[in-house]
């Protein structure tokens, strides 16, 4: 990823971000939020996770945030654009920021293994090959890795489905408690 | 080419914005953008580090296996709270943090 897409990636990100909490209005709060998380998207992909990138659209930028712009129209917000902002609470919260800021970048510029750029640890798919020489797999990986592309999706699902399968399922279970407790808290009471 | 450490600057910068946004907006929907901004940085973080810590030339794929996790977790959390908000609304007409006071006294 160059320099100036990173740049320009991440400084968009982080205006849009900006944006979602200085709009008066929910439903533009929730339109910076998605073209921040595009942003962040393109973050993704600059770092070689093609996968998570593009999930990171289809989930994030486009399932969660249209149900925020569902519950946005149903609720009645127009008592929310008038609403001040306590300065009291504006400081506070830009104090916290700030620290948090300072703090990170002084960690930062000490930081001396974090100097190392992309282009000094490239993805070296002969090694990779080489490493799984002895898996003897048929199929797709090793067809990718000799062509000399990364196979994303491929490689993230072997370690899912083979390394934390348990795992995967756990979170199955967590997101079938999710649904049904969802339907739960937003039925109507029949009394 | 960007080096690590302007990774996890801007993946700080973001987790900061989210949390000042909690701080600031007292809106239920406003507070909860931020939430998901600040799971959202937490992934920026653990992508970079997949990314630059190469394992036999790959990406350590265990750091995108928790991004894929996370996010799940996160669109679960999403949903349960906005039915939250929405089951507030319905029965008190509350969707703002300050008129939340029915456990007071």
């Amino acid at each position: 990823m160059p320099s100036a897409l990173f740049y320009f990636f991440a400084i968009l990100m982080v205006i849009l971000a900006v944006a979602v909490f200085i709009n008066r209005n929910p439903v533009a709060s929730a339109m910076c939020l998605v073209g921040s998380f595009i942003c962040l998207a393109a973050l993704f992909i600059g770092l070689d996770a093609y996968f998570i990138g593009i999930i990171q659209i289809l989930v994030y930028a486009g399932a969660i945030m249209v149900l925020f712009l569902f519950i946005i129209m149903l609720l009645d917000l127009k008592a929310e654009e008038k609403r001040q902002i306590r300065p009291l609470t504006f400081l506070g919260g830009m104090a916290v920021v700030i620290v948090l800021v300072f703090q990170l970048s002084t960690v930062l510029y000490s930081f001396e293994p974090g100097r190392v750029t992309l282009d000094q640890r490239p993805i070296d798919t002969a090694v990779a090959l080489e490493s799984r020489a002895s898996l003897d797999e048929p199929g797709s990986i090793a067809a990718a890795l000799e062509r000399g592309t990364l196979p994303d999706v491929h490689l993230l699902g072997e370690r899912l489905f083979l390394d934390y399968k348990a795992h995967l399922q756990i979170v199955g279970v967590l997101l079938l408690v999710a649904t049904v407790g969802v339907v739960v808290l937003s039925r109507k009471r029949l009394s | 080419m960007p080096s690590l450490n302007e990774f996890l600057f801007f993946s700080g910068l973001l987790f900061a914005i989210g949390l000042g946004g909690v701080l600031l907006r007292r809106s239920l929907i406003v507070m909860f953008m931020g939430l998901e901004m600040m799971l959202a940085a937490a992934n920026l973080t653990l992508v970079a580090f997949s990314r630059f810590n190469l394992q036999n030339g790959l990406p350590d794929y265990d750091g995108q296996v928790l991004v894929f996790m996370v996010i799940t977790v996160a669109a679960a959390e999403v949903a349960v709270g906005l039915a939250i908000i929405v089951a507030l609304f319905r029965t008190r007409g509350i969707a703002h943090v300050d008129e939340l006071t029915s456990m007071r006294n």
